[in-house]
C-alpha cells in the first residue's frame, strides 16, 4: 500500500442462508434488504449458498453490474471461507483485501438457536459493522517468500515415516526426527496388525528398509526439536539429537508425534504381571510366553469417564485382534471380554467381531453405574441383562486403556505456536474443510497426534499430510498474507523515535535505520499489531486491521438504533 | 431491572476467535449481547478502542486472547495485560473498570468461551445500563471519560506502559531491576496527573478560564491546579491570555 485510495467506496453486501443454517433462524431476505440502506452499500442480495458456483457467480455479477469496489459476505466464518470468497473478487479484478466476512453462522445463528430474534439483531449489528470496515479497507499486496523445498517430520512412527518416505519420494530433501532411540513408535510394541493380521515387525522392517535406502532423507533418532523460527517456506529450526545441535532451514513441518498409552497404575489390580495391559499382552504373545488358559479382558479402563472423555477407538479391536489370535492357536483357552460398548466400525473389523463369536470368546456387557469388582482370581461384573452379578475366574486379566496425548504435546505446541484440544492432543485448522492443516501456514498434522488412530488411518494420515505440504514443497515462491504493519509516510513526522516498538516487537522487525528512522522490516513481520497498540504516537498502522478500520466498527456497534 | 446489555469483545484470531467458532460447531448456546471484532492479536487491542467503546454507550467490552505461554506471536497477552491494566486504573477513576474484562480463551475452549461470555453479561445486567448509552448520557462522566481517553494517548502513559515489562522484568545496565511495586506507584503517579491535565486541556479548550474556575469545575485543590497548568505551560499547550483585576486567565495554545 503506498497511498490512501480516494474512490468513493461502492460496497456490495451478500447474505449467505448457508442452506437453512442460518436462513432457517432468521430472515435473510431483511437482512439483505436492511444492508442495502447501509451508508456507501450499492447493492445487497441474499442467496442460498454464497460460497456455491452460483453465488460466487453472482458476487462477481454484482462486481461488474453495479461497479463495486469492496465486498461483503455475511456468512459461516472466515477462518474457513475467507480465502474461497477473495478468491473471487481478485478473479475479476479487485484487490482482495477489499473483501470483508462477517460471521453470522459459526458466532451467530448456531450459538444463539433459541432466540431468534436476538440472532437477527446481532448478524444486523455485524453486518453494519462489517460494511462499515469495508468502507475503511485499503488495497493491499501479497508478500512474495521463496520456498525451502525441505521437509521435517517431526515422530518417526508409521504416520511420520509414511510422510517422510513420501515427500521423499517426490523427490524433497526429507528430515525426521524421532525422540526415542529408534524408529516406529507404537509400531515397536505391537505384535501383530489387524485386520490383516501380518506382523507388526514385518511392517516395520518394511518401513525402515525403505527409509534406508533413500536417498535424501535424514533420520535423527533420540532427537527433539529444540527452538523454530521464521515462517512458511523459511523455518529455520535446531535439533536437539542427543545433545548436539543441528540447524536446517525448512520448508514446511509436519507434526506426526503420535500419542502414549494410558497406563492404568492403581485400577483394578493392575500389577504388570497377572493384570496387565493390551500392550504388555501384546510383547507376551511377541516372545511366545503364553501360558494360560483362563484370560479375562477389560475394555474402556481409564476410557470414556469424566476425565478421559473421548473412546481410543484402537481398544475394542486390540482385543479382538488379541483373542482371536490367542483362541487360534489354542482352541481350549478360554477368553472372556467384559465391555462398556463395542465399536467395530467398517466392513472388515465387523467381521472380526463375528469371527471372535464364533470362535466361542464370550463377551459380557458391564455398565458404568455399577463398578467391577476384581479379585486376586476373579472379576465380579454387574450383568444388567440378567439383573445380577457374574463371577469369571482368570489367570490373566488384561486391561484395555485408551492412548492418550504425549505429556511432551504442550512443550512442542508452544514452540509451534500451534493449539491443542482439551485431552492435548494436537488441534487441527478445521476437523473437515483442513484436517491435515494447523492454521498456521506450512505447519501440518498426521495420525495419532491428533486423537487415537490405528496403523491403517496412521498411514493414510501420513500421506495426507504429505500430501498437503507438497502444496507448497512444489512451488518456487508462494504468495502470503500482507497484513503486516509499517510506518506510513504521512506519519513519519508524528514518530517521536521513543524506540517502544523496537522494545516490544516479539520479532525484532522494527529497528533504527542509518537515516535514525524507524524503520519496520516487512518480510520479519508477522502483523501480530503490538507495536501499533504500543507506539505513544500511534503512528504505526497494521495493515488491514488499521486504527481507522477497527474504530469504524466500533461506532457502528455503538450506533443507537438496536435494542 | 432487567435489561439487555450491549456488549463488544475483541478476540484474537487464533484462540478465542477459533474457541468462539468452535462453541458454535458443537451449538453450544449462549445469549447473544456480544458483537465480535476480531483481532489478530490480544495484544492489537489498543487502549484507545476500549474507551472509544464505552463513550458509545457500549455497557461492557470484553478482551480475549490466547492463554500465556499460547500467544501466536510469542507474548502479544503479557503486552495486552499492561495495556488492561493501564485500562483499569484510568477507569477506576470513573467507576468504570467492571464494565471491561480480561479473560484467555483457548481454540479448543468453546464450552469455556460461551461460560464466559454469558456470565459477563449477567454481570454487566446486574451492574445494570451503562450510565454514558445513548438515549441519555451522563454529560460530565462522558467529559470524564475524554480525559481519560487523551490522558492514556498521552506519550507519556503510553510509553511508560510500553517499557513496562522491559522495566520491570530485565535489568539494566547497572543490573537494577525496578520492582512491580515501583513501578506501579510511577504509573500511578502518571495517570493521575495526566487525567488531571486532560481535564483542564479539554475546559480549556472552551473557553479561556482562571486557576479558581478550573479548580471548581474539576473539584480538586486551586494549588494543585495550578501546579499543573505550570507543567502544561511549559509543554507550549496553554498560555496565560490576560489577567482579569488580579487573576491571571489560561487559554489552550
Ligand atoms: S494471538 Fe491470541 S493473544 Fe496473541
Amino acid at each position: 500500500m503506498s497511498k490512501k485510495s480516494d474512490e468513493n467506496p461502492r460496497i456490495g453486501v451478500f447474505i449467505c442462508h448457508c442452506g437453512s443454517n442460518i436462513g432457517g433462524l432468521i430472515d435473510c431476505k431483511k437482512l439483505a434488504e436492511y444492508s442495502g440502506t447501509l451508508p456507501e452499500v450499492v447493492y445487497s442480495e441474499d442467496n442460498v449458498y454464497t460460497c456455491s458456483e452460483t453465488g460466487l457467480n453472482a458476487i462477481k455479477k454484482a462486481i461488474k453490474d453495479y461497479n463495486l469496489n469492496r465486498v461483503v459476505v455475511a456468512s459461516c466464518t472466515p477462518r474457513t471461507h475467507e480465502p474461497l470468497f477473495r478468491e473471487c473478487i481478485a478473479e475479476v479484478g479487485l484487490n482482495e483485501y477489499l473483501f470483508n466476512f462477517v460471521n453470522i453462522r459459526d458466532q451467530c445463528t448456531w450459538v444463539h438457536m433459541k432466540d431468534a430474534e436476538g440472532a437477527y439483531k446481532k448478524a444486523r449489528d455485524l453486518v453494519k459493522m462489517g460494511a462499515a470496515r469495508a468502507a475503511k479497507l485499503e488495497p493491499l499486496d501479497k508478500v512474495s517468500v521463496q520456498i525451502q523445498p525441505v521437509a521435517l517430520i517431526i515422530g518417526g512412527g508409521v504416520a511420520g515415516m509414511s510422510a517422510a518416505l513420501n515427500l521423499n519420494n517426490q523427490g524433497y530433501e526429507t528430515h525426521l526426527i524421532e525422540k526415542e532411540d529408534q524408529l516406529g513408535g507404537r509400531l515397536t510394541s505391537l505384535h501383530t496388525l489387524f485386520p490383516s493380521n501380518i506382523d507388526a515387525s514385518e511392517l516395520l522392517a518394511n518401513f525402515v528398509n525403505k527409509i534406508q535406502l533413500a536417498k535424501n532423507l535424514t533420520i535423527y533418532i533420540s532427537a527433539k526439536l529444540r527452538k523454530i523460527d521464521g515462517f512458511v517456506g523459511n523455518y529455520s529450526v535446531e535439533i536437539d539429537k542427543a545433545g548436539e545441535i543441528i540447524k536446517l532451514m525448512v520448508g514446511i513441518i509436519i507434526v506426526a508425534v503420535g500419542a502414549s498409552l494410558f497406563i492404568p497404575k492403581h485400577m483394578l489390580g493392575y500389577d504388570g504381571k497377572k493384570r496387565i495391559t493390551q500392550q504388555e499382552l501384546e510383547v507376551i504373545l511377541k516372545n511366545n510366553d503364553l501360558n494360560t488358559n483362563n484370560i479375562v479382558m477389560i475394555q474402556c479402563v481409564g476410557a470414556r469417564n469424566e476425565e478421559r472423555s473421548y473412546c481410543s477407538s484402537v481398544c475394542c479391536m486390540t482385543a479382538l485382534k488379541n483373542a482371536i489370535f490367542i483362541s487360534n492357536k489354542n482352541p481350549g483357552a478360554h477368553i472372556t471380554i467384559l465391555f462398556r460398548d463395542l465399536y467395530t466400525p467398517g466392513t472388515k473389523y465387523e467381521a472380526m467381531y463375528r469371527k471372535a463369536r464364533e470362535l466361542g470368546i464370550l463377551f459380557i456387557r458391564y455398565t458404568e453405574k455399577k463398578e467391577l469388582k476384581v479379585e486376586e482370581n476373579e472379576v465380579r461384573v454387574f450383568n444388567e441383562y440378567l439383573g445380577e452379578e457374574i463371577i469369571v475366574p482368570y489367570d490373566l486379566l488384561v486391561l484395555s486403556t485408551p492412548l492418550i496425548a504425549n505429556e511432551d504435546n504442550k512443550a512442542l505446541a508452544r514452540l509451534l505456536k500451534v493449539p491443542l484440544e482439551s485431552n492435548d492432543f494436537f488441534l487441527e485448522a478445521h476437523v473437515k474443510l483442513r484436517p491435515n492443516d494447523f492454521a498456521t501456514d506450512g505447519i501440518f498434522i498426521g495420525g495419532a497426534a491428533k486423537w487415537p488412530v490405528d496403523i491403517t488411518e496412521a498411514i493414510t494420515q501420513g500421506y495426507a499430510a504429505a500430501s498437503r505440504a507438497s502444496t507448497i514443497l512444489s512451488h518456487d515462491v508462494i504468495e502470503v498474507e500482507g497484513t503486516t504493519s509499517y510506518l506510513p509516510e504521512w506519519n513519519k513526522n508524528l514518530c517521536s523515535g521513543c524506540e517502544v516498538c523496537i522494545k516490544v516487537c516479539p520479532y525484532k522487525a522494527i529497528i533504527k535505520n542509518e537515516h535514525d528512522e524507524i524503520e519496520i522490516i516487512q518480510a520479519l513481520c508477522k502483523g501480530c499489531g503490538v507495536c501499533g497498540a504500543t507506539c505513544s504516537k500511534q503512528a504505526i498502522e497494521i495493515k488491514h486491521f488499521t486504527n481507522e478500520q477497527i474504530l469504524s466498527e466500533i461506532y457502528a456497534c455503538g450506533g443507537r438504533d438496536v435494542y | 431491572m432487567s435489561f439487555e446489555p450491549r456488549i463488544l469483545g475483541f478476540l484474537c484470531n487464533w484462540c478465542s476467535y477459533a474457541g468462539a467458532d468452535l462453541a458454535g460447531v458443537s451449538r453450544i448456546q449462549y445469549p447473544p449481547n456480544m458483537r465480535v471484532i476480531r483481532v489478530m492479536c490480544s495484544g492489537r487491542v489498543d487502549p484507545q478502542f476500549i474507551f472509544e467503546a464505552l463513550q458509545q454507550g457500549l455497557d461492557g467490552v470484553y478482551v480475549m486472547g490466547c492463554h500465556i505461554g499460547d500467544c501466536h506471536y510469542l507474548e502479544g497477552n503479557h503486552e495486552a495485560i499492561k495495556k488492561f491494566n493501564m485500562v483499569i486504573k484510568f477507569l477506576s477513576i470513573v467507576n468504570l473498570e467492571n464494565r471491561v474484562r480480561l479473560d484467555w480463551v483457548s481454540a479448543s475452549e468453546g464450552v469455556r468461551f460461551s461460560e464466559l461470555v454469558s456470565e459477563f453479561i449477567q454481570d454487566i445486567k446486574n451492574i445494570g445500563p451503562s450510565p454514558l448509552r445513548r438515549d441519555c448520557p451522563d454529560k460530565r462522566l462522558m467529559e470524564k471519560l475524554k480525559a481519560i481517553e487523551r490522558a492514556a494517548a498521552s506519550d507519556r502513559i503510553r510509553a511508560l506502559v510500553g517499557r513496562e515489562r522491559k522495566i520491570t522484568e530485565q535489568e539494566n545496565v547497572y543490573g537494577e531491576k525496578v520492582s512491580q511495586e515501583i513501578y506501579d506507584e510511577l504509573l500511578n503517579t502518571a495517570i493521575h496527573d495526566e487525567y488531571i491535565r486532560s481535564r483542564i486541556l479539554i475546559l480549556l479548550e472552551k473557553e479561556p478560564k482562571s486557576v479558581k474556575d478550573i479548580a471548581a469545575e474539576i473539584e480538586i485543590d486551586p494549588n494543585k491546579v495550578l501546579e499543573n497548568i505550570l507543567v502544561l505551560k511549559g509543554r507550549a499547550q496553554v498560555d496565560m491570555s490576560e489577567i482579569v483585576d488580579i487573576t491571571p486567565i489560561y487559554v489552550r495554545t
